[in-house]
C-alpha cells in the first residue's frame, strides 16, 4: 500500500506536526522541488520562461500574499495591484538610487517599504469590515496608481512616464535588464517562492496564523477569547503586503523590464490574483500556487488553441477567455468554494482509503 | 459676482449633474442589496451590456457574428434593418429581464444562505462573464448611440444667466451640458417610479418584505424566487437607462462598466441600504470631486477625480462605518 501512515511511526513532536505527514507526499514534495531546482533550469527556454513559468513563480508569491490577508485573516483586498505598484518602484528607487545594493536586497527591502504602506492602509481595517472594507481597498488601487502616474520623482523624471530596470546580477548572473538568460529569470523567481511559501506555510500554522484565522472567523469572538485584533489585523496587512510588494518587484524588474503604473499595476491586476486565491483555494498555500498555475495556463492554452489551432482571431480568443474566467468564478464558487485545494484535499482522502470503500 | 465665485458655481452645477448620474447608477446597487443582501458589482457592466444591446437591437447587429464567421468561415454581420429606438429600448429590457432570470436561476439559487463576501466575488465574476459576453455578441468597437436625447450646450441657460456677470465681459453665462439637464430629469423620475413601486404596488411590497427578513417572507406566501428575478429585471432596467445616459455622452465602449467603480463610493458614503442615501452621497461625491479637481488638481497635477471619491469615502466610514443614512450595522456573536 502506497499512501498511508500506517508504518511510518512518529516518535517526536516535530514529526508529529511535520506538514507532509504521510511519507509519499514527503518523497513527492522533495522530487518536485529536486526537478525544480536541479532540472528545469538546464532545460528551460525563453518561450516556457517568459510565457508560463515565470508569470507563474511571481503571480504565486503574490497569491500567497493575498490569501495571507484574505483567506487566513478574512480581509477581502482589492489593491494588490497597488500594492505591486508599490513594490515595483520602490525597487526601481533602489535600483537607481543604490546601484551598489545586491538586486536581493533591494527587492527584499521593496518589500519592506510594500509592507508599511500595507499596513497604514490596513488602519482602516479596525473599524470597517466585509465589503465595506474590500471598497475601502480600492482606495488604495486607485491612490497609488494616481501617484506613481503623476508625481515625477517615482520615476526619475523619465520622459515616457515609465520605468525601467538596470541591469543587475547576483554571483556574477544577469537577472535584470535587457540581457538576461531565461533560466537566471526562473531561477531567482523561483528562490523567492520557495523561501516565502515556506515562511508563509510555517507563519500560518504557527500562534500569528491561529490569531489570524482566529479574527477569520469571528473576530468579535476572538477578541473576547484574548486575540489582539489590531495586532492580528496588522500583521496580516503587513505580511501579505510584503509578499505582493516582492511579487511587484520580481514583476517589473525580472519579467516585464519596464513598466508603467496604470498598465501594469491596474484594477485587473487585483482581480486577477483575487481571481487565483478563489479558484485554488482561499486559506490554502498550496491553493495560492494552483490558482497561480491555472490562471497563467488558462490564456496560453485558450490562445493556443482556439488562435493556434483553429485560427479564430485573438480579439475573440480574449473575449471568450474573459467569459470563460468568469465562468469559471461561479462554477467554482457554486460548487466548490474551498477551491482547487479542497478538491486535491479530498482526492488524498479517497487515496487513503483506496481500495476500499470507508 | 467675482469670476472665480462664477467659475466656482459652474463647477459646482456641473458636479451636482454628474452626481446625479453617479447616483443612478449607485440607486441599482442599492435595490438589489436591499432585496437579496448581494452586492451587485456586476451593475456597471449590466449597463455596459444593456447598452450595446440596445444599439446592436436598433442597428439591426446579427449577435454571436463574429464568432458564427470565425467557427463556420461564413461572412454575415448585419440582418439589413434598423428598429426605432423606442421598439429597441423595450426588446433591450426583455433581453435584460431574461438576463436578471439567468442570473437568478443558474448562479444565485445555488448560493443561497452564503456569506455576503462571497456573493461580492460571485458577481465580479459574474461581471467578467457578462464582459466577455456582450463582446462576443456585439463586437467590442465604440459605438456611437443615438436615441434622440439632445446633445451640446444649452444656449438658453447660457443667455438667461449672463446677467450674473454684471458686466463682466469674461462671463458668457453657465454653460451646462443639455444631455446632463435631461439626464437629471430622467433620474429624478426613475427615483420617484422606483418609490412609487416599492411603497405602492403588491410586488413592491413583497420585495420591502424580502429584504426585511427572507424567512417571514416566505412563510407569509411570498416566492423568493420571483422577487429576486423581479429585482434584478428592475436592476436591469435602472443599468438600461444609466447605459442609455452614458453611452448618449461618451458612447458605448468599455470604459461604460467602470461607472460602476463611481458608484461604489457613492454608496459607502451614503450607506448600502439607503435609497435617500444613494442619491445623497452621488450629489455630494459629484460636487466633492469635481471641487477638488478644480481647487486642488491643478496643484498636484489634475486627474484627482479617479480616486477623491474612494479616498473621501474612506475616511468618512472611518468616522461612521455604516455610510451618512445606511442602518446601523449590530453585531452579534
Amino acid at each position: 500500500m502506497f499512501y498511508r501512515e500506517a508504518g511510518d511511526i512518529k516518535t517526536s513532536y516535530v514529526a508529529d506536526s511535520q506538514t507532509f505527514p504521510i511519507a509519499f507526499d514527503r518523497i513527492g514534495y522533495l522530487c518536485v522541488i529536486a526537478v525544480a531546482f536541479g532540472v528545469l533550469p538546464f532545460i528551460i527556454g525563453p518561450y516556457w520562461a517568459n510565457a508560463v513559468f515565470v508569470p507563474f513563480l511571481i503571480y504565486a508569491i503574490a497569491a500567497i500574499g493575498l490569501n495571507i490577508l484574505t483567506g487566513y485573516c478574512g480581509q477581502v483586498s482589492l489593491g494588490t495591484g497597488g500594492f505591486m505598484a508599490v513594490g515595483a518602484y520602490a525597487c526601481y528607487k533602489l535600483m537607481t538610487g543604490f546601484p551598489d545594493l545586491n538586486i536581493i536586497f533591494v527587492i527584499l527591502l521593496a518589500g519592506g517599504i510594500t509592507a508599511a504602506v500595507g499596513t497604514a492602509f490596513g488602519l482602516p481595517s479596525l473599524r470597517i469590515k466585509g465589503f465595506y472594507l474590500a471598497v475601502a481597498t480600492l482606495a488604495a488601487q486607485f491612490f497609488l496608481v494616481w501617484l506613481f502616474n503623476k508625481v515625477p520623482w517615482f520615476y526619475n523624471n523619465s520622459a515616457s512616464g515609465q520605468i525601467s530596470a538596470p541591469e543587475r546580477s547576483v554571483f556574477g548572473v544577469a537577472v535584470t535588464g535587457p540581457n538576461v538568460e531565461a533560466w537566471a529569470k526562473y531561477l531567482i523567481c523561483l528562490g523567492f517562492l520557495f523561501v516565502l511559501a515556506w515562511m508563509a506555510r510555517n507563519l500560518t500554522r504557527g500562534s500569528l496564523g491561529r490569531s489570524w484565522m482566529a479574527i477569520r472567523d469571528m473576530d468579535i469572538a476572538a477578541e473576547i477569547i484574548g486575540v489582539n485584533p489590531l495586532r492580528a489585523k496588522l500583521t496580516a496587512f503587513a505580511v501579505s503586503s510584503f509578499f505582493i510588494g516582492i511579487a511587484g518587484a520580481l514583476f517589473f524588474s525580472v519579467y516585464l523590464g519596464a513598466a508603467e503604473a496604470g498598465e501594469a499595476f491596474g484594477i485587473n491586476k487585483s482581480f486577477l490574483v483575487l481571481f487565483m486565491i478563489i479558484i485554488g483555494g482561499l486559506g490554502s498555500i498550496f491553493g495560492s500556487l494552483a490558482g497561480a498555475a491555472f490562471l497563467v495556463l488558462l490564456p496560453v492554452l485558450l490562445k493556443n488553441t482556439f488562435v493556434g489551432l483553429l485560427g479564430w482571431p485573438t480579439d475573440l480568443t480574449a473575449h471568450l477567455e474573459l467569459m470563460v474566467v468568469g465562468g469559471l468564478i461561479l462554477t467554482f464558487l457554486i460548487a466548490e468554494p474551498h477551491g482547487l485545494a479542497q478538491l486535491w484535499r479530498v482526492a488524498k482522502e479517497k487515496l487513503r482509503l483506496w481500495p476500499f470503500p470507508h | 459676482m467675482p469670476e472665480s465665485l462664477l467659475y466656482g458655481t459652474e463647477v459646482v452645477l456641473n458636479g451636482l449633474m454628474a452626481g446625479v448620474l453617479y447616483a443612478l447608477v449607485a440607486l441599482g446597487f442599492v435595490l438589489i442589496y436591499k432585496a437579496s443582501g448581494i452586492f451587485n458589482y456586476a451593475q456597471g457592466v449590466l449597463s455596459l451590456f444593456a447598452a450595446m444591446t440596445l444599439v446592436g437591437i436598433m442597428n439591426g447587429q446579427i449577435p454571436f457574428a463574429h464568432l458564427i464567421n470565425a467557427a463556420l468561415g461564413t461572412e454575415i454581420h448585419h440582418f439589413g434593418w434598423h428598429i426605432n429606438a423606442l421598439v429597441a429600448i423595450l426588446l433591450t429590457m426583455v433581453v435584460m429581464v431574461g438576463v436578471a432570470w439567468c442570473v437568478q436561476r443558474f448562479v444565485f439559487r445555488h448560493l443561497i444562505g452564503q456569506e455576503p463576501i462571497i456573493l461580492f466575488m460571485a458577481t465580479i465574476g459574474l461581471a467578467y462573464f457578462l464582459e466577455g459576453l456582450g463582446d462576443i455578441m456585439w463586437g467590442s468597437d465604440i459605438k456611437k448611440l443615438d436615441v434622440g436625447l439632445p446633445q451640446g450646450g444649452s444656449l438658453w441657460i447660457e443667455e438667461n444667466t449672463q446677467w450674473l456677470g454684471f458686466g463682466n465681459e469674461n462671463f458668457y453665462g453657465f454653460f451646462l451640458d443639455r444631455l446632463d439637464l435631461i439626464a437629471t430629469v430622467i433620474a429624478a423620475l426613475l427615483v420617484i417610479a422606483l418609490v412609487a413601486v416599492s411603497q405602492y404596488t403588491k410586488h413592491g411590497r413583497a420585495m420591502r418584505a424580502v429584504a426585511d427578513d427572507h424567512q417571514a417572507a416566505l412563510s407569509v406566501g411570498i416566492s423568493l424566487n420571483f422577487i429576486w428575478v423581479f429585482v434584478w429585471s428592475i436592476a436591469g432596467f435602472v443599468a438600461l437607462v444609466a447605459g442609455i445616459i452614458w453611452g448618449a455622452k461618451s458612447g458605448v465602449q468599455f470604459s461604460l462598466s467602470l461607472i460602476a467603480l463611481k458608484a461604489l463610493p457613492v454608496l459607502m458614503l451614503g450607506g448600502f441600504t439607503s435609497i435617500p442615501g444613494a442619491i445623497i452621497g452621488g450629489l455630494i461625491i459629484g460636487v466633492g470631486e469635481k471641487l477638488f479637481e478644480f481647487t486642488v488638481g491643478p496643484l498636484v497635477g489634475g486627474a484627482t477625480e479617479n480616486w477623491f471619491a474612494y479616498v473621501l469615502a474612506l475616511i468618512f466610514l472611518v468616522f461612521r462605518p455604516q455610510g451618512l443614512m445606511g442602518e446601523k450595522i449590530i453585531e452579534r456573536v
